[in-house]
């Protein structure tokens, strides 16, 4: 019994009770800590607590007078002052008068709403600790000094201490970033409407309807664009996983023999940094590349003559579907080989005995088993390649151009336009839409087959 | 009769087994062929582009040499530097992120702690350099890239805060370590800390090499990012772009050669690595990292 008590008064340094309960049952001087933080602490002599509590509220309304409530009224117009190009006769030339800028108007508002909502868990934080004291006041138990907050840190609330950096690190470079370009959808942030000199605006789903609706520019790159990247995560996936998986079986057969050298051998591959790899297959493959020159070494073609491998369009799909294989093929291999040796040995000789040949035991027995094992990793792949960025934009970069795309080449994949719009033509807008397109279609996927998987649906299974 | 059944099987088995070795040599030398172009072309002696032969004329170590001696536009060692640089903080900071998530999504018990995993899927759904532009003007607000320097260091946080994401392969692995252990700590008066520090970390050790050498080799063969965040000052280019400029127009004719001497040196320690690494790596991919 003095044990549990003990542990009891050593644990309830974070209370239980959430934020309602605490507002409801607190003092006056537990409700009043919502308005000045640190109150039910200081009144209670926690003055380290309450004096952290006070001060952040003071540097939070110091901050949102001197530039935040500005931030969020620019946040909602996005800025009005156009700037302006006035000749000054004095001085015989022109100077700009700096107008507002529409992109750091709508990266400090998010970046203020970001810390408002820190601000509002403080004030939480602030009620529940002064309900805490306010609590253990009146069960009589000894009030936590400042050093019990910080042992605290070691054990009870560990979770907090060795979350906070990765945290901030995640929230800085990646949520306040997806959220700022989230944002950016919808409005006309594109290459007319460029900061500093211009402004943009709010515009709502203008740009969804741009690049939805029959006709426009966007559309006719979009769907071309949409369907080859489908297509070219389907064909990639299934071919590398098959003929990979046939591979494994090759080398791991009973009669090969140097089965760790052939393994060896393809891993290699792999091993190579993709960007290396990739930047040498455009060169094998360029017009004037090793394979164009062997082939007019050996008379195919014509000795002034070049088979376009990666500047025509049919040709330059299929090839990146074969290059991909050389890189693909031996990491299915790889992953492959280990469930390959789990399938039953029994299944295989029953399938003998009835006299099945190869070709039969394969598509009857090896792939059904596979597929059940590795459906998830699949869909990773899958989804990988939608995503596969380096493969396109290395051996490509999208082309050959066509025309009538939109700043587009006829093997870009959404991702690569993406970069494309965002990076080398500065329309914003589009290329946040398409991010939230693909993401939409990675979400259902993922969706669909994360739920499916046993380690998302019991976590504990190991133990 | 019995016999001859048992010979005709033989030789069946001997054709399969010599056709299934003629079929691996023939895809071995396909794949192993581009690597051997590298290496060929990595010693040739003739410079420029491409050649209407594949075999070079002549052989020399001269491409290597050039490399390493900073002439005009090739300063190959000071992106070599940059890069060894910028790698070991990144791999020391993920390496420190990485383990602290792990640790805290597998052994602590939290409200938030569900939320925090699905949250850390859906951000992994999002193309990755979806949110660069805006990585790119907060940087630029924390005055991160005024100086090439302060570049490094901005590259080295954008490359260990999205690396926080990355824990999925180092929760597996703590999940597997008993919960028996801990709670016997418990028992003896340790705190969570003292579990974490003095327990889990140094039963992890595996985990945390191939954290330490997975994100080491990140700054090797990323350069969209560097690519955005570094700009155009040539002298803290990282290798990955630093090489991927030698292929450029302007340059392609001078370096062609060098590309591929520049190409060996990276290959070799991070082929090594990986060679080392492919199980967990495998493990992790086919999500089967059991004790």
């Amino acid at each position: 019994m003095a044990g549990k008590k003990r542990k009891v008064t050593k644990s309830s340094v974070s209370i239980k009770d959430g934020f309602g309960t605490a507002f409801r049952l607190g003092n006056t001087t537990t409700k009043l800590s919502g308005i000045i933080f640190g109150l039910g602490n200081l009144v209670h002599k926690q003055m380290v607590v309450g004096l952290i509590f006070l001060s952040v509220e003071i540097a939070y309304i110091y901050y949102m007078i001197t530039f935040g409530i500005q931030s969020i009224i620019d946040f909602t117009t996005l800025g009005t002052r156009v700037q302006e190009e006035v000749f000054n006769e004095a001085k015989q030339i022109y100077e700009y008068i700096p107008g507002d800028n529409s992109m750091l108007c709508l990266l400090y508002g998010v970046i203020t709403l970001f810390i408002t909502f820190g601000f509002i868990l403080f004030l939480v934080t602030s009620v529940k600790s002064a309900y805490n004291t306010q609590r253990r006041k009146e069960l009589g138990k000894p009030i936590l000094k400042f050093i019990d907050y910080l042992r605290s840190l070691k054990h009870d609330n560990l979770h907090k201490s060795l979350l906070f950096l990765p945290i901030m690190g995640v929230l800085c470079f990646t949520v306040i970033p997806l959220v700022f370009m989230i944002l950016i959808a919808f409005t006309s942030f594109d290459k007319d409407h460029q900061p500093p000199g211009n402004l943009f605006e709010w515009v709502g789903v203008d740009n969804f309807v741009n690049m939805f609706s029959r006709g426009s520019a966007l559309a006719n790159t979009f769907w071309p664009i949409l369907r080859w990247t489908l297509l070219w995560a389907v064909v990639a996936t299934i071919t590398c996983y098959i003929l990979g998986m046939l591979l494994a079986i090759l080398i791991n057969r009973k009669g090969t023999r140097f089965k760790g050298f052939w393994r060896f051998l393809f891993v290699l591959s792999i091993a190579m940094p993709q960007f290396v790899s990739l930047l040498t297959m455009r060169a094998i493959f360029n017009t004037n590349g090793p394979v164009n020159a062997l082939l007019r070494t050996i008379g195919l073609i014509g000795i002034t003559e070049s088979i376009p491998f990666l500047t025509d369009a049919t040709f330059a799909k299929i090839t990146i579907i074969f290059i991909n294989l050389w890189i693909g093929v031996p990491f299915t291999m790889l992953t492959t080989t280990g469930i390959l040796q789990n399938i039953p040995k029994e299944l295989y000789e029953a399938a003998k005995v009835d006299g099945a040949n190869a070709f039969v035991t394969f598509f009857k027995i090896t792939l059904p088993y596979m597929l059940f094992v590795t459906t998830p990793t699949l869909i990773t792949t899958f989804v990988g390649n939608i995503n596969n960025f380096n493969v396109i934009f290395l051996l490509t970069a999208g082309g050959p151009e066509a025309i009538d795309y939109y700043y587009a080449g006829k093997t870009d994949l959404l991702v690569t336009w993406l970069y494309k719009l965002t990076i080398t033509n500065k329309d914003y807008n589009s290329g946040a839409v398409i991010g939230i397109i693909v993401f939409i279609i990675l979400a259902t996927l993922s969706l669909l087959t994360y739920r499916h998987t046993g380690s998302y649906k019991d976590e504990e299974a190991l133990q | 009769m019995k016999k001859k059944t048992a010979k005709v099987f033989k030789t069946r088995q001997f054709i399969t087994n010599s056709l299934s070795h003629i079929s691996l040599s023939i895809l071995g030398f396909i794949w192993i062929l581009p690597i051997f172009f590298v290496l060929l072309t990595s010693f040739r002696e003739e410079g420029g582009t491409y050649k209407s032969y594949i075999f070079p004329k002549g052989y020399t170590l001269n491409n290597y040499k050039e490399l390493f001696s900073q002439t005009g536009s090739l300063i190959f060692t000071k992106w070599f530097q940059n890069t060894l640089a910028v790698a070991i903080c990144t791999c020391l900071l993920s390496a420190f992120f990485v383990l602290c998530v792990a640790y805290v999504m597998s052994r602590l018990r939290f409200k938030m702690r569900k939320k925090l995993l699905n949250i850390a899927m859906i951000l992994g759904m999002f193309p990755g350099f979806m949110a660069m532009i805006a990585v790119y003007y907060i940087l630029k607000g924390f005055g991160l890239l005024e100086v090439g320097t302060l570049k490094l260091v901005a590259l080295v946080m954008v490359y260990s805060a999205g690396s926080a994401l990355l824990f999925y392969i180092a929760k597996g692995f703590f999940d597997t370590i008993p919960k028996s252990v801990d709670e016997a700590a418990y028992i003896d008066g340790a705190t969570k800390w003292d579990v974490f520090t003095k327990i889990s970390i140094p039963l992890s050790k595996p985990i945390i090499v191939l954290t330490l050498l997975t994100s080491f080799m990140g700054p090797w063969v990323d350069y969209i990012f560097a690519k955005v965040i570094l700009g155009q000052d040539r002298a803290y280019y990282t290798v990955a772009i630093g090489l991927w400029s030698m292929l450029e127009p302007e340059f392609i004719e001078y370096h062609y050669t060098q590309f591929y001497a520049g190409c060996v040196i990276i290959s070799i320690p991070i082929a090594i690595v990986f060679l080392f690494t492919q199980r967990y790596y495998v493990e992790g991919v086919s999500g089967a990292v059991k004790g």
